[in-house]
């Protein structure tokens, strides 16, 4: 965007035109009250994250409280809401559950996605539009089966842990063998690693589940992270699998056609020349996935009665409105900043990339 | 497929057979790529949303009068609890009592739902949210293409924030900001007018029945959300104007003024049409959005007043969250992907997603 921007200046000082001094000003003003408007709701959540008072609510309106301090942000470290559970502990459900998700999605949808953007077969055109049907359909409306179907899944956690334990070793075999050879033979880009991590990420984790010890007799799937996040896999694939395919279309084929010419097999292409220049593409869908589950909310809300298992969204939900209760709202502030800020800032990180493809759609149609 | 008797694979059965194998071998590589992904997705997608069209026509997990209907045949012990009772078949009653809005079933939702005053506040909530975000979108799109203006880039980068921070906060703090107490938007209303003698007022923002302008039947709520809504949505589309912006080449812009077109005409002719193919899917992707935007709502005003601001989406998910209303659930979600389908085809005629890369 920077480098569109002064391009463009560099354009209009050749051009030599300049604005009035008036015209100048009324510009200026009308800029500065839109980024008034855009900032006032976060000054004022950060102003009141730094109010030490501990008062429930604020009274008035100040850029920056009297004896401002980091007071707040300890606190909701430390037990954000009634239940006694840490920041850190909601953190890491949510992480799981975003992480999880995102990658699953990732890792089985990148293929797909590469299969929807190159090859030709009988039922192609089928199959795109109901995987894009189903990014129309709100995961909201999806609820009550999933609900339904997870919550009749019922094993003993004994047996639950052994099939966790099992998927993961199974997964990084697969990571592995996928992986692997492209590194032996040195062409192994960006994307291989990538790809790869993601893997190993998931399958560790996966053994590290099936390793901690259970919580009740019974697992009830529904009642479960994993539950959850099976059910958010549900809409975050097929939106994994749109997305990636959007971007791979615009990965010019030349490169494929040289391989294939030199007698690359279709795997070779694949992971050799497609998933290194896909970098980007698989790093803005895993981190829009990552934001879906970082945030998801009622999925959780829905399925999960154990407050160890509650998430961060979740949380922040406890601590609005109605269910506020006498939780100060300098809380609420911390809480929603430090809720925020990871996301915020990748997404600062990867706003080129994102951007790009949120108007991708335009550059075609 | 191979013929594993060499006798019996005579010369004439061998085109036939070379011709599948041919077959074979030109789809093997996309099922083998799709294969993954095709699997999961009918478990985990398509046979929950083939069980949810089932489900729409059985009283799934109506509460009896004998107690609590459970959900599954499995109990405690692998037994099966004397609660449970098999969902039955009711054919279309589900349907009928939502688009009818049965007075027997509207009275056990609390009283408040109207389903075509919900589908009708539904598509007027998403219609004006995306009229105003793509024309406050373009207009700050075109403001920031003025050459010469100073800080162009500090601007685009404040302008991306609501953009960056995720929905689920900014519908909280907007909530927190838009309460009748303590809320920063009563308190900034008062900074303004208290000065001139006038007396601090306490909108109730969410609470207040009257409707703000008589004649418009849309409670002050919607109000409320669509200026959070507002700020939410814009940066989107201002992004994407302004990507097409630079694409217009400015001779254009020479040769009008040249011909003596004023501002004004420059905007309407030249900028307005050589926009509109980068707004258009830009607006159809916020329409879906909007009409699915479960957070604004759920968090902002929960569909009060009187669920006057409810939306489908918040609705669907209320059945199953306060009425546990699984079977009617699934058939309102039923409606819902019957009112998308339409719009959902009509996107996909504009934008031509689904047509292939190389046509």
């Amino acid at each position: 965007m920077s480098s569109v921007t002064a391009q463009r200046r560099s354009g209009s000082t050749a051009a030599g035109r300049r604005l009035k001094w008036w015209q100048q000003l009324v510009l200026q003003a009308i800029c500065l009250f839109i980024a008034a408007t855009v900032l006032f709701p976060v000054l004022w959540i950060v102003s009141m994250s730094l109010d030490p008072r501990n008062i429930s609510r604020p009274t008035e309106l100040n850029l920056i409280p009297p004896g401002a301090s980091l007071q707040a942000y300890l606190q909701v470290l430390d037990r954000p809401t009634a239940n006694p559970v840490t920041f850190a502990e909601l953190a890491f459900n949510s992480l799981r559950l975003a992480g999880g998700v995102s990658a699953f999605a990732l890792l089985i949808g990148v293929s797909a996605a590469y299969a929807f953007s190159r090859f030709k077969f009988p039922g192609r055109q089928f199959m795109m539009i109901a995987v894009l049907a189903i990014t129309v359909l709100p995961s909201v409306a999806t609820i009550a089966p999933l609900f339904a179907l997870l919550n009749s899944i019922r094993i003993s956690s004994a047996i639950m842990s052994m099939v966790l334990i099992l998927a993961g070793l199974m997964l990084l075999g697969l990571t592995l063998f996928a992986v692997v050879p492209a590194i032996r033979i040195g062409s192994a880009g960006p994307g291989n690693y990538f790809f790869g991590a993601v893997g190993l990420v998931i399958s560790l984790g996966l053994i590290y589940s099936g390793l901690a010890p259970a919580r009740s007799e019974v697992f009830v799937l529904r009642n479960s992270l994993l539950g959850v996040g099976i059910a958010m896999v549900s809409g975050a694939l097929p939106f994994a699998i749109w997305n990636l395919k959007g971007y791979l279309d615009t990965i010019p084929k030349e490169l494929e056609e040289a391989a294939i010419i030199d007698g690359a097999s279709p795997n070779q292409v694949f992971f050799q020349i497609v998933l290194p220049l896909a970098t980007p593409a698989l790093a803005v869908t895993g981190f829009l996935g990552f934001t879906g589950g970082w945030t998801e909310f009622f999925l959780s809300w829905q399925f999960l009665t154990d407050p160890k298992d509650f998430t961060l969204a979740m949380s922040l939900y406890n601590m609005t409105g109605q269910y506020a209760g006498q939780i100060p709202w300098s809380r609420f502030a911390a809480f929603s900043i430090l809720l925020s800020l990871p996301v915020a800032i990748v997404y600062l990180l990867l706003q080129r990339y994102i951007i790009g493809g949120l108007t991708l759609g335009g550059v075609k149609g | 497929m191979a013929t594993t008797n060499p006798e019996l694979a005579s010369p004439t059965a061998r085109a036939p057979r070379s011709a599948l194998y041919e077959g074979w071998k030109q789809l093997r590589t996309p099922i083998v790529y799709l294969l993954p992904a095709l699997v999961i997705m009918m478990v985990v997608t398509f046979y929950p949303l083939a069980f949810q069209v089932w489900m729409s026509f059985t009283d799934y997990g109506v509460i009896k009068e004998e107690g609590k209907q459970t959900l599954n045949p499995f109990g405690p012990g692998g037994t099966t609890p004397p609660n449970y009772r098999p969902a039955q078949f009711v054919g279309f009653k589900n349907y009928l009592d939502i688009i009818t809005n049965n007075p027997q079933f509207v009275a056990r939702l609390g009283g408040n739902f109207d389903f075509w005053r919900l589908l009708a506040f539904n598509l007027w909530w998403t219609f004006s949210n995306v009229g105003f975000h793509v024309a406050l979108g373009i207009i700050i799109a075109v403001l920031l293409n003025v050459e010469g203006l100073w800080g162009r880039k500090i601007y685009r980068a404040i302008y991306i924030l609501p953009m960056v921070l995720p929905n689920i906060v900014v519908a909280t703090v907007w909530r927190n900001m838009f309460d009748d107490q303590y809320g920063s938007i009563n308190q900034l209303i008062n900074l303004f007018i208290t000065p001139f003698g006038l007396d601090p007022v306490q909108i109730r923002w969410f609470n207040q029945i009257q409707d703000p302008i008589p004649g418009i039947g849309l409670p002050l709520s919607y109000y409320a959300m669509l200026i959070a809504n507002i700020w939410l949505g814009w940066p989107f589309m201002t992004i994407v104007a302004t990507g097409a912006l630079q694409s217009i080449p400015k001779e254009m812009y020479e040769a009008a003024s040249i011909d003596g077109a004023t501002g004004m005409q420059q905007f309407w002719r030249i900028t307005l049409p050589l926009l509109r193919p980068a707004m258009v899917p830009a607006a159809m992707v916020g329409i879906v959005t909007t009409f699915n935007l479960f957070h604004v709502i759920y968090f902002m005003s929960g569909g009060g007043p009187l669920g006057r601001t409810e939306i489908m989406v918040t609705q669907a998910f209320k059945l199953i969250n306060v009425n546990q209303l699984y079977g009617v659930a699934a058939a309102f979600s039923v409606i819902i992907a019957l009112v998308l389908i339409p719009i959902f085809l009509i996107t996909n005629k504009i934008s031509r997603a689904t047509e292939s890369y190389d046509v």
